[in-house]
C-alpha cells in the first residue's frame, strides 16, 4: 500500500521511510505516515537547521523562556514578562496572499496568548519584488489587506515593521509576522500535558478540510503547479480568534489548567504530540470527539487538518466544569476528546477502535537530523568585487553626477519612501499604548499601571547576506538592536525569523550556516539571546532561490516610558550630531542598486564592541533626556536619514557639513559614498545647543566617536561635502517625493 | 459619575474607553457584559469600538439585538447620555437610536491616522465643554466610516443642528481632500433629536494623553464629568 509515489507524495524520503519501520517495528498503516510525514517535515523538525540552531545564545539572567515553547519570554520588571516571537507565512501568502497573511497573523498571535500572555503589539517585515513587476501589487494589497484584516479586527496594534522590494521576491514573498505580549512572570503557562487521566479539550473552530498537508507544503519549492495548492492553504476568522483570545486568557487566571497549545502547523497532530511529550507523558484521542465541520472526514484528514482557530489544553482533574463554563460564556464549547496517559503514546481512536498508535519519542527526539553538506556558493566571490575606480570612471564618462537627484530618487525608492500607505491600514494605536507611531523608528508601546514601555523592531538586509550571509546577519541583529536603542530603550532579547533557499542544495545550506554563526556573534555581542523563532526554508521558485534573509526582532525596555525619541527634529537651533563613524561604504547599498543597478560588493564592516558601546551610549543619552531626536543611518546613508529626521515634523531643515572625504580622485564616487554610503554603527541625533558639550561628554567616556555636522533650521536640507555644497532641496519637495512613491503605484485605482 | 462601557465578544476598544473613564479623568467605570441585560447604575453608557461579532455580516447588524441592548434603549429614551465610538456608533445607527447607515470607507481600506474635527454644536453631553468651530486632532481607524443619509433625511439633521463634528483640514475648513472615508456632507459625529445620544467615528480615547501624541480628545470626556457635575450641584441647590 505504501509505495515510492505514496512517500513521494508526503514528502519522506526512502531512507526516512525505513526509520519509520525500524523505529515502530513494523509498516506504519496510512494515517500514521501521514502523521509521520508532517512531524518530520522540515517546518515541524527543523530537521535542516537544528545542529545549527543550537549554537546561538539562549539565556541570560533575562530570559523567562527560552527556545522550545510557544514562544520566549524575557523578564521586564515589575513582576511582568514580555512575550514574544516571529513567524513567517512565506508559501501560504504567494498562493493566497490575504488568507496566507491573515493566518500567519492569528497563528503567531495564538502562540503568543497560549503561554498566558495578553498580545499588546504586532509588527511585520515583508519582501516583495519590484513595486512596478506584474503581480506585486496584487500580492502587496492582498497580503497588507490580510495582516489588517485579521490585527485590526482582534484589536491587537500593528505599530511598526519593515517591507523591502527587490527582484529576487518576485516568486516568493517574504511575510513575517512578530508579536509581543504582556503576562506576570510568575504566571507564565507552558504547552504541557501530564497527569494520567486528565481530560484532554478541544475548543475553537471545527475541524475541516483545509490546510492539510500545510506543513508539507511549506517544506517544498514552488513551480508552475504551486496555485493548485490553494486547498492547503487556510482560512481565517479573526472573531473566532478573538472569542479564544479573551476565553483562554479568563481560563488561565481559574489555575484549573494543566497546560494548552494552539493548533498550527501539523494541527491536531503536533499539538497532542509535542503537549505529550514535554510533560512526559501520552495523549490518546478519539477523533469522532472532535468537532467536525465536513461530513466524512477520515482519521488521516482530521490529524493533519491546518483549520485556524483551534486551541488543546489539558484540565485539571475535578475542574473540569469550570473551564466548561468559562468557554460557555464566550459562546464557545469545549470538547473533551481524550485524556492524558502515562504510556508517552500518541494514540488515535476512532469509535473507540485504534488507528495510529506512535510513541511520542519516534516524532519528536528520533525525528532525523541532518548536517547537510555545504559550500560557498559559485556567485560570491565575484559579486563581493566592487571597483570603486571603474565605477567613478564610468561616472565621469557620463555626465557630472547630480546629488540633488540622486537624493530624490533613493527617496522615492519603494524600499525607502514612506509606508504610510500600507501601516494607514493598520489599526496601529488600538489599547492606546503606542508611543512611537510607525514610521519614526522602533515601535514603542507603553506598559500601563507602570512607568515603563516596550521597544521592538525587526530588521535585515538581504542584498547584505547574499554578499556575505554572516556579516549581513550580524547587521541585521545590529540594526534591530540599534534601531529599539535610537527609541531610548535597552535592548534585552531576540527572536528570528531564517528566510532561505533550499537546505539540500550545499551554497544554500552554507548560507544558512554562516548567517547563524553571524547572528550568534552578533547575540553574544550585543547581549539579545535567542528567545524563540522560526525557520522557513525551500524559499524558491522554479529552482531560484531568494536572497538569504534572516530577520530579526529585538524587543527593548524603556524604565521611563516618557524618555522615549523618535527620529524627528524638534526644534530649529538644535546641533546635529553623527554618533559612529562615517567611512561611508557602499557595497550592497541602495545607492548602488537604485543609481548603478548594482548588487555587489561587501557589506558595510561591523565592529560589534563599537556596535555595543554606541547603543549604550543611546539609552544614557535618552536617560538623561540629552537628545531631542535619533535616527539610525541604514538604507540611503546619512543624507537619506538627515532627510528623514526633517520629515513629518514641522518643516525644519538642516544644514550640514561633512569633512574628512577625501577629494582628490574619483571625486563624485567618494562624495556619493559620504552622502549615501551605509556603514554601520551611525546615529544622527539632534542636541539642544546647551547640552553638546554633555553629549560630547559622555560619548568620549563611551568610546563613541561624535562630531557636530550641522544644525537644524530653515526649510531646506543643505549638506556640503569637503566645503562644497552639493545638495540643497526643499524639505517641502523632498517630502514630497518620499511621502508619495508607494501611493502612486496605486493611484490609478483609487481614481 | 459612573461610566458603563458595554463589552461585545468582539469589543477591542472596551479597556481603551475603561482607562479613560478611570485612570484618566478619575471616574467610577464598570463594564456591561452584552449578555446581561443591566446597566448597573450608569450614569452614561459608552459603546466602544470593536468588530462587535465580527461584524462579517454589517458592522453592528447583530449587536443590536443583544440583551444588553433593550436597557441600553430604555436608558437614551428617558434621556441618558449615551456615546457610541467608532463601532459603538455602528451599531447605534443599526439600533435606530441614530439616523442614517454607514458605507465602506471611500477607497475601500482601512484608515488608522490623526485627521481634523471642527466642533459644529455644544448643546450636547459630550461637546459641552467646547467651542463651536475649535478644531480637534483625534485618531481614526475604521474601514465603514462614511456617513450616509439620503438627501431629505440629511436637510432634517441639519435643520435639527444634529451634526456634532465634521472632518475639515487643520485650519477647520470642510474640503474633501481632508474627508478620510467620504462621509456625506463630512459628517464624523451626530446626535438624535434628543441630543442625548451621540455617535462619532474618531477615537477619543486614543487622544487623552500627552504620551499617546495628542490630548484633543480630553474635551469629550470633559464635557460629560462637566455635565454632571452641573447637574449634581443643581440638585445640591435644590
Amino acid at each position: 500500500m505504501i509505495d515510492a509515489a505514496v512517500l513521494e507524495r508526503h514528502g519522506l524520503k526512502p531512507d526516512e521511510y525505513d526509520r519509520i519501520v525500524t523505529f515502530m517495528g513494523r509498516e506504519p498503516n496510512l494515517t500514521e505516515l501521514g502523521i509521520f510525514s508532517v512531524m518530520w517535515s522540515e517546518h515541524c523538525s527543523y530537521k535542516s537547521s537544528r545542529v545549527h540552531l543550537r549554537t546561538l545564545p539562549t539565556e541570560g539572567p533575562q530570559v523567562l523562556q527560552g527556545p522550545g515553547e510557544n514562544a520566549g519570554a524575557v523578564d521586564i520588571g515589575e513582576g511582568l514578562a514580555a512575550v514574544f516571537k516571529i513567524e513567517s507565512h512565506n508559501h501560504p501568502s504567494f498562493i493566497e496572499p490575504y488568507q496566507g497573511a491573515a493566518t500567519g497573523v492569528g497563528g503567531i498571535i495564538r502562540d503568543i496568548f497560549t503561554m498566558g500572555a495578553r498580545p499588546i503589539a504586532l509588527l511585520n517585515s515583508l519582501r516583495f519584488g519590484d513595486l512596478d513587476a506584474p503581480g506585486t501589487r496584487r500580492l502587496l494589497e492582498g497580503v497588507v489587506a490580510g495582516i489588517a484584516g485579521y490585527g485590526n479586527s482582534i484589536g491587537i496594534p500593528t505599530v511598526g515593521g519593515e517591507i523591502v522590494f527587490e527582484p529576487t521576491y518576485a516568486g516568493n514573498p517574504l511575510v513575517n509576522v512578530f508579536c509581543l505580549g504582556i503576562a506576570k512572570a510568575s504566571d507564565i503557562i507552558k504547552g504541557v500535558a501530564s497527569g494520567v487521566g486528565n481530560a484532554v479539550y478541544y475548543v475553537g473552530a471545527k475541524t475541516g478540510r483545509d490546510g492539510i498537508h500545510g506543513a508539507t507544503m511549506a517544506s517544498a519549492e514552488f513551480d508552475d503547479k504551486s496555485a493548485e495548492k490553494r486547498p492547503a492553504v487556510q482560512v481565517g476568522d479573526p472573531f473566532m480568534e478573538k472569542l479564544l483570545l479573551e476565553a483562554c486568557l479568563e481560563v488561565m487566571q481559574t489555575d484549573a489548567l494543566i497546560g494548552i497549545q494552539d493548533m498550527g502547523a501539523a494541527g491536531l497532530t503536533c499539538s497532542t504530540t509535542e503537549m505529550g511529550s514535554r510533560g512526559g507523558a501520552g495523549v490518546e484521542i478519539d477523533v469522532t470527539l472532535v468537532p467536525q465541520r465536513e461530513s466524512g472526514m477520515t482519521p488521516y484528514e482530521i490529524m493533519l487538518s491546518e483549520s485556524q482557530e483551534r486551541m488543546l489544553l489539558v484540565a485539571k482533574q475535578g475542574r473540569e466544569a469550570e473551564v466548561e463554563r468559562i468557554f460557555e460564556k464566550w459562546d464557545l464549547h469545549a470538547s473533551r476528546i481524550g485524556h492524558v496517559t502515562d504510556d508517552g503514546m500518541l494514540r488515535v481512536k476512532e469509535r473507540g477502535v485504534v488507528v495510529a498508535e506512535i510513541p511520542n519519542r519516534a516524532l519528536t527526539d528520533e525525528a532525523p537530523v541532518y548536517r547537510r553538506p555545504m559550500s560557498e556558493p559559485e556567485y560570491l566571490r565575484e559579486a563581493q568585487q566592487l571597483d570603486l575606480d571603474t565605477l567613478g570612471h564610468s561616472l565621469q564618462a557620463g555626465v557630472r553626477q547630480d546629488h540633488n537627484s540622486t537624493l530624490l530618487s533613493l527617496l522615492g525608492s519603494p524600499t525607502i519612501a514612506s509606508k504610510k500607505w500600507i501601516y494607514r491600514q493598520y489599526d496601529h494605536m488600538v489599547r492606546t499604548n503606542t508611543i512611537n507611531l510607525p514610521g519614526l523608528g522602533a515601535g514603542v508601546v507603553r506598559i500601563k499601571g507602570t512607568d515603563r514601555a516596550l521597544a521592538m523592531s525587526v530588521d535585515g538586509n538581504g542584498r547584505y547576506c547574499y554578499l556575505d550571509p554572516y556579516r549581513g546577519a550580524m547587521l541585521a541583529v545590529a540594526e534591530a538592536a540599534r534601531n529599539v536603542a535610537c527609541s531610548g530603550a535597552r535592548p534585552l532579547a531576540a527572536t528570528n525569523c531564517l528566510n532561505f533557499g533550499n537546505p539540500e542544495r550545499p551554497g544554500i545550506m552554507w548560507q544558512f550556516a554562516r548567517a547563524v554563526e553571524g547572528i550568534g556573534a552578533a547575540c553574544r555581542a550585543l547581549d539579545v539571546p535567542i528567545t524563540g523563532g522560526n525557520v522557513s526554508l525551500y524559499n524558491e521558485t522554479d529552482g531560484k532561490a531568494i536572497y538569504p534573509t534572516p530577520t530579526i526582532g529585538v524587543v527593548g525596555l524603556l524604565e521611563r516610558a516618557d524618555r522615549v525619541v523618535s527620529r524627528r527634529f524638534q526644534e530649529s537651533g538644535d546641533a546635529i550630531m553623527l554618533l559612529g563613524h562615517g567611512a561611508g561604504e557602499l557595497g550592497g547599498s541602495e545607492y548602488l542598486k537604485v543609481m548603478h543597478d548594482l548588487v555587489r560588493g561587501l557589506p558595510p564592516a561591523l565592529d560589534l564592541d563599537a556596535e555595543r558601546a554606541l547603543q549604550a551610549l543611546l539609552v544614557r543619552l535618552a536617560d538623561e533626556r540629552l537628545m531631542r531626536s535619533a535616527h539610525d543611518c541604514s538604507d540611503g546613508g546619512l543624507a537619506v536619514t538627515i532627510a528623514e529626521c526633517a520629515f513629518e515634523s514641522i518643516g525644519i531643515g538642516a544644514e550640514v557639513s561633512l569633512e574628512g572625504v577625501d577629494v582628490s580622485r574619483v571625486v563624485d564616487v567618494n562624495i556619493a559614498a559620504a552622502l549615501f554610503g551605509e556603514s554601520a554603527s551611525r546615529v544622527v541625533v539632534s542636541v539642544v545647543p546647551a547640552h553638546v558639550t554633555a553629549v560630547l561628554r559622555h560619548a568620549a567616556a563611551a568610546n563613541v566617536p561624535v562630531r557636530v555636522i550641522g544644525q537644524t533650521g530653515g526649510s531646506r536640507l543643505r549638506l556640503a561635502v569637503a566645503g562644497r555644497i552639493v545638495i540643497d532641496q526643499s524639505v517641502d519637495d523632498a517630502e514630497r517625493v518620499w511621502a508619495t512613491a508607494i501611493d502612486k503605484h496605486f493611484a490609478q485605482r483609487v481614481a | 459619575m459612573k461610566f458603563g462601557i458595554v463589552v461585545f465578544p468582539g469589543s477591542n476598544c472596551d479597556e481603551d474607553a475603561f482607562h479613560a473613564a478611570k485612570d484618566v479623568f478619575g471616574q467610577d467605570a464598570e463594564y456591561l457584559w452584552h449578555k446581561d441585560a443591566d446597566l448597573k447604575g450608569a450614569d452614561v453608557v459608552i459603546l466602544p469600538g470593536g468588530f462587535a461579532h465580527g461584524d462579517y455580516l454589517r458592522t453592528g447588524a447583530m449587536a443590536r439585538f443583544s440583551p444588553i441592548m433593550a436597557p441600553v434603549r430604555a436608558f437614551a429614551e428617558r434621556g441618558g447620555p449615551v456615546l457610541g465610538i467608532c463601532n459603538g456608533f455602528q451599531i447605534l445607527l443599526e439600533a435606530g437610536l441614530l439616523p442614517g447607515a454607514m458605507l465602506r470607507n471611500k477607497g475601500l481600506k482601512y484608515r488608522c491616522e490623526h485627521i481634523y474635527l471642527r466642533v459644529e454644536q455644544t448643546d450636547t453631553p459630550f461637546s459641552g465643554a467646547a467651542t463651536v468651530g475649535q478644531v480637534l486632532r483625534i485618531p481614526i481607524g475604521h474601514g465603514e466610516g462614511n456617513y450616509f443619509a439620503p438627501p431629505d433625511m440629511l436637510k432634517q439633521l441639519e435643520a435639527n443642528r444634529q451634526v456634532i463634528l465634521r472632518y475639515t483640514d487643520p485650519h477647520g475648513h470642510v474640503d474633501d481632500a481632508w474627508n478620510p472615508n467620504g462621509s456625506v456632507n463630512a459628517i464624523a459625529a451626530l446626535c438624535n433629536g434628543g441630543r442625548n445620544v451621540v455617535g462619532m467615528m474618531p477615537h477619543p480615547e486614543r487622544a487623552c494623553e500627552a504620551l499617546l501624541g495628542g490630548v484633543d480628545g480630553c474635551v469629550i470626556f470633559d464635557s460629560i464629568v462637566r455635565a454632571f457635575r452641573s447637574a449634581d450641584s443643581l440638585a445640591l441647590q435644590r
